[in-house]
């Protein structure tokens, strides 16, 4: 274990002072991913930036009539959160599909969207990874790849983002509110995470330096109804092998408002927006959903053992979209 | 002596050390810290065949707080040890992916660790081979499986029944390779003082543990302690004596200190045993009526280079059913792997879930009610052997277990049921285990008081083993369990076999039985008060434990299962799954149920979400912790029974009792996958049965 330094700031400013005077820190919120790296050696950051102790725990709603989540919310908080379960039962039902109750009692709303990926390569440092070490190839292009992506990535790495959450986040619209040290900025969800490119150590669009402090959902859609849905290898304390999240309106048959999105197989949160511009005015039948959908998976490109995941995107979607456009229960087991 | 009234034999006596686990008082191999002592990291081999050329190690001598580097060049040498698993740091060879070739010594574990990543080791890589195929060229016959036994055993004339039988079911099965990880992580805490080594270790039997230390490092066993008071599971990966026990002695003895080493969950899988692939094609033939003609069942699995270990899948086929015309073989190949051994029923977990899915197939192809299929085949005598049985109730259980079940009114036909998005189906399988027993030491004691004490060196891996023990001696001396005193878990109280092979409770509690049965007569006997010194009897079942039966003795049971199949996802739910078995008498109601259920559970686990790759290119397990291996959670396991008959079996040992750790296994993953192929018309033959399988063979 390499020794590293520990702070607990007393302010935002402070925290973002301390991280952009050292680049080798790390800002700490649940620690349930960060520290599992720490301990398989993937990260070894010279200091934590321990921010649990700042004001930013809190669920408010805003002006406009959307909800601001702060940072250190704890996921099992945000999901019971009467104003979630109210306006944004897809958030909810995606962070109580994610991890176990002892992880979610822990975890927090701005480390959620800052995890990173499971990709069994990129947790072995006795391996090459060009997330972990750019440069050095990635053995799970042709390896070991039947929980990697379908869409987005590059052969420099085929990782996927593996948070549930943001994936509802990206279908709700929501934005990431950053602090850094050149002020305050928004960035939109679903824009957040990067594609690999050539660049694959880069997660997330965040600067040096930079805080997450709040993430910001705008008002529930009129009349949409929304939902998350993930399929996985076990009944819990599993990561989606695809999951989807999506908000439908329909009107006299015709959807009037419809946002789709894919979790487990992209780098980011896979925000369908091909399928979303299909949907938009389409009649609410299962043969238009499926056109809709069936063209955003158009651009995917299956690894030698995820083909599957085509499949079971398309299907999850549909079933999802069916039940919301018939405004029928979620299933229960 | 106590005038409480005796409880009755299998009575749900509370576990007696449940409190000390839960408030963490129970201490464990790695619970002690002796003054001055070490911590040890292993370093793992990164490639999969080859050498290790140089261990350079200046800059991990210079991390603040190492004290010293082991590898082959300066780490003791060793006897030849009497388990190749057991040899390491005596040479440069790498036969597999994770093999120690180094170890770290430090005042705190932090230290050593950095010191491990600090090591430089440079490699000679040669080609190797993980890939368990078929047809793979090296495969060969050997002259035993696991277990004894022989490796191919052929009655009759399987190729000619076949060809003349009305129906043939002809299929292959796969499983990838499983792993034990108990909760617990293997470890030990060795010292060495005055000549004396003392290793507290995470094993399932301390006598078997300083046996091989014994022999590695030329001791005569009395200046050897081991202990094994406490032990987080092991399902049979802590059975056999593991590197950590040799390396932490090793280690202690090279720098004169206390020294504690436990592998971390990353590590545990290519050091521990796993259970082994296999691809096993089974071939039945039956007249009209269901009478099996012939039961061919071969299997293909893979072994290391260090050692030879034969998961004897085949070997149940010799046992269930009646069939004039029998070939049961295994084939091996040495692969560049870790070294495969026993796993949770290693042969009958692997070997049951082929053939009984293969019997599920061939009552589908006679259009005939799987449960009835097995009764008529049930037979009266042990098919390969001709023994007669001891007791056997697989019948019994399959009737029991159907009326328990509601199997009768079940749609037999296919993809028939569906509730909402879930496709309904159910299954059955039988389950085997057999009767295994092992030679053991006991004592019995009567202070003056009267107060009884116990001692062997039994292991209890978490099953109940100190409680039944002491249930035992209670019943055999007329008194209440809570007043007998129990002392297990080390080499200094007298010697016992392992907790393993379902055997632990007959061995050790014949041997419990017979000294306290006989210091029950020796205070019948004594007039007036006792002696300063107490009473003490002492047994050796060396020679009836050791005596060959003239029965064939097993366990049996049935497994029911019901699923529901995601008709959009291809997850699978187990709602139902209901054990009924046929284990001789139960000793204690409670452990016995978390026992039966507790391998119903993994059972589910090897159906549904267990199962682990070989990297080919790295040649490493693909899953390195509990969040990519998965065992079963709680929301995968619903509604679970387990439910025994009474057996009276008098060709066992005094307490009539079979195993019952192992059963609760074996069978419960084919009655899974045929509940699959109900629900869903798939009949998929390849475990785990993860969503992606199912989702080619949904609408």
């Amino acid at each position: 274990m390499k020794p590293f330094g520990y702070v607990r700031p007393a302010s935002t400013d402070e925290a973002v002072r301390l991280r952009a005077a050292d680049p080798a820190a790390r800002f700490l919120g649940g620690g349930t991913n960060l520290v599992d790296l720490m301990k398989l050696g993937v990260e070894t950051p010279g200091a934590l930036i321990d921010i649990a102790g700042l004001p930013l725990d809190r669920v408010a709603r805003t002006a406009e009539g959307g909800l601001s989540i702060g940072a250190t919310v704890r996921n099992s908080d945000l999901a019971a959160h009467p104003d979630v379960t109210g306006g944004y039962p897809a958030l909810s039902q995606a962070l109580l599909a994610g991890a176990s109750g002892q992880l979610r009692n822990a975890a927090t709303t701005g480390g959620n969207l800052l995890q990173r990926t499971r990709c069994r390569y990129f947790q072995d440092v006795s391996k090459p990874c060009n997330k972990r070490v750019p440069g050095s190839g990635c053995p799970a292009y042709e390896g070991s790849n039947r929980d990697l992506a379908i869409l987005g990535y590059s052969p420099e790495c085929v990782a996927t983002n593996p948070s549930d959450m943001a994936v509802a986040l990206a279908a709700l619209d929501a934005t990431v509110v950053l602090v850094g040290p050149e002020g305050e900025r928004t960035v939109p969800v679903a824009e957040f995470h990067r594609l690999p490119g050539e660049n694959p150590d880069q997660d997330t669009v965040i600067r040096p330096g930079e805080l997450i402090t709040e993430v910001v959902l705008p008002p529930p859609a009129p009349g949409a109804a929304s939902r998350y849905r993930k399929a996985r290898d076990r009944a819990s304390y599993a990561f989606a092998l695809v999951s989807v999240a999506a908000t439908l309106r329909v009107a006299d048959g015709r959807v009037e408002h419809a946002t789709l999105a894919f979790g487990g197989v992209a780098p980011r949160p896979w925000r369908a927006r091909r399928a979303e511009a299909e949907l938009r005015d389409a009649p609410a039948t299962p043969a238009a959903f499926q056109h809709a959908v069936i063209a955003e998976l158009a651009e995917a490109r299956p690894l030698s053992d995820n083909a599957f995941k085509v499949d079971l995107a398309l299907r999850l979607a549909l079933d999802v979209l069916g039940e919301l456009a018939e405004r029928r229960p979620a299933p229960t087991a | 002596m106590t005038t409480q009234a005796p409880q009755f034999p299998g009575a749900p006596v509370v576990r007696r050390e449940a409190r000390d686990k839960v408030t963490g008082t129970a201490r464990y191999a790695l619970d002690r810290t002796p003054a001055g002592c070490l911590y040890a990291w292993t370093v793992p081999a990164t490639i999969a065949a080859g050498r290790v050329t140089a261990v350079r190690a200046v800059d991990a001598l210079a991390v603040p707080g190492v004290h010293s580097v082991l590898t082959h060049d300066n780490a003791p040498a060793l006897r030849e040890p009497d388990d190749p698993i057991l040899a390491v740091l005596q040479d440069d060879r790498v036969p597999h992916h994770g093999w120690p070739i180094a170890l770290v010594l430090a005042d705190s574990l932090e230290a050593a660790r950095t010191g491990a990543g600090a090591l430089h080791i440079e490699y000679e890589r040669d080609p190797h081979d993980v890939t368990l195929t078929e047809d793979h060229p090296g495969l060969y016959t050997p002259d035993e499986a696991n277990g004894g036994e022989p490796a191919l055993r052929v009655r009759g004339d399987v190729e000619r029944a076949l060809a003349a039988s009305h129906v043939q079911v002809d299929a292959t099965y796969r499983m990838s390779a499983l792993h034990n990880h108990p909760m617990e992580p293997h470890a030990a805490t060795a010292v060495w003082e005055d000549g004396h080594l003392t290793v507290h270790d995470s094993s399932q039997g301390a006598t078997k543990v300083r046996e091989s230390l014994a022999q590695a490092f030329g001791l005569d066993p009395d200046r050897i302690t081991v202990v094994s008071e406490h032990v987080g599971g092991g399902f049979g990966s802590k059975g056999t004596t593991r590197p950590q026990a040799v390396l932490a002695a090793m280690a202690a003895r090279h720098t004169g200190r206390p020294v504690k080493l436990g592998f971390p969950r990353a590590q545990l899988a290519e050091v521990v045993g796993h259970r082994a692939p296999t691809i096993q094609r089974v071939r039945l033939g039956a007249d009209e009526d269901g009478t099996l003609t012939a039961v061919s069942h071969e299997v293909v699995t893979r072994t290391s280079t260090v050692k030879e270990f034969v998961e004897q899948a085949a070997v149940p086929a010799r046992v269930m059913y009646a069939s004039p015309n029998s070939r049961t073989g295994h084939r091996v190949v040495a692969l560049d792997v870790p070294s495969p051994s026993w796993m949770r029923a290693p042969g009958e977990a692997s070997g049951m879930y082929a053939l009984e899915s293969a019997m599920d197939e061939l009552a589908s192809a006679l259009g005939l009610d799987p449960v009835e299929l097995r009764l008529r085949n049930d037979p009266q005598t042990e098919p390969d052997s001709g023994r007669p049985f001891s007791s056997r109730g697989l019948a019994a259980c399959l009737r029991e277990g159907a009326a328990r079940f509601g199997w009768h009114d079940r749609d037999p036909r296919p993809a028939a049921r569906q509730e909402g998005r879930w496709l309904i189906g159910t299954g059955v399988a039988s389950a085997t285990y057999p009767v295994l027993v092992s030679p053991s030491t006991a004592s019995a004691h009567a202070a003056p008081d009267g107060s009884p004490h116990i001692r062997v060196n039994a292991t209890d891996i978490g099953t109940g083993a100190r409680t039944v023990l002491a249930q035992i001696a209670a019943d055999a001396l007329g008194v209440a369990p809570e007043t007998v005193r129990i002392d297990i878990g080390s080499t200094e109280l007298p010697a016992a076999p392992l907790a393993g092979g379902s055997s632990g409770t007959a061995s050790w509690g014949w041997a419990v039985h017979r000294a306290a049965t006989d210091l029950a007569a020796r205070l019948a006997e004594h007039t007036g008060p006792l002696p300063p010194e107490g009473i003490t009897t002492t047994a050796d079942t060396e020679r009836e434990a050791g005596e060959e039966s003239p029965y064939a003795r097993h366990a049996f049971g049935a497994h029911f299962a019901e699923t529901a199949v995601d008709a959009v996802t291809g997850e699978v739910r187990v709602r139902r799954l209901l054990g009924v078995y046929a284990a001789g008498r139960i000793l204690n109601e409670r452990t016995a149920r978390s026992q039966f259920t507790g391998g119903m559970v993994m059972g589910i686990g090897m159906a549904l979400t267990e199962g682990c790759g070989t990297d080919p290119v790295f040649g490493d397990f693909t899953a390195k912790d509990l969040a990519a291996y998965h065992v079963p959670v709680c929301a995968d396991t619903a509604d679970i029974q387990a439910h025994w008959i009474e057996e009276d079996d008098r060709h066992l040992n005094p307490m009539g009792s079979k195993g019952i750790g192992e059963i609760g296994i074996v069978g419960t993953a084919a009655a899974i996958g045929n509940a699959v192929r109900h629900a869903t018309g798939a009949r998929l033959r390849e475990l785990p049965l993860t969503p992606d399988a199912l989702l080619p063979y949904l609408l």
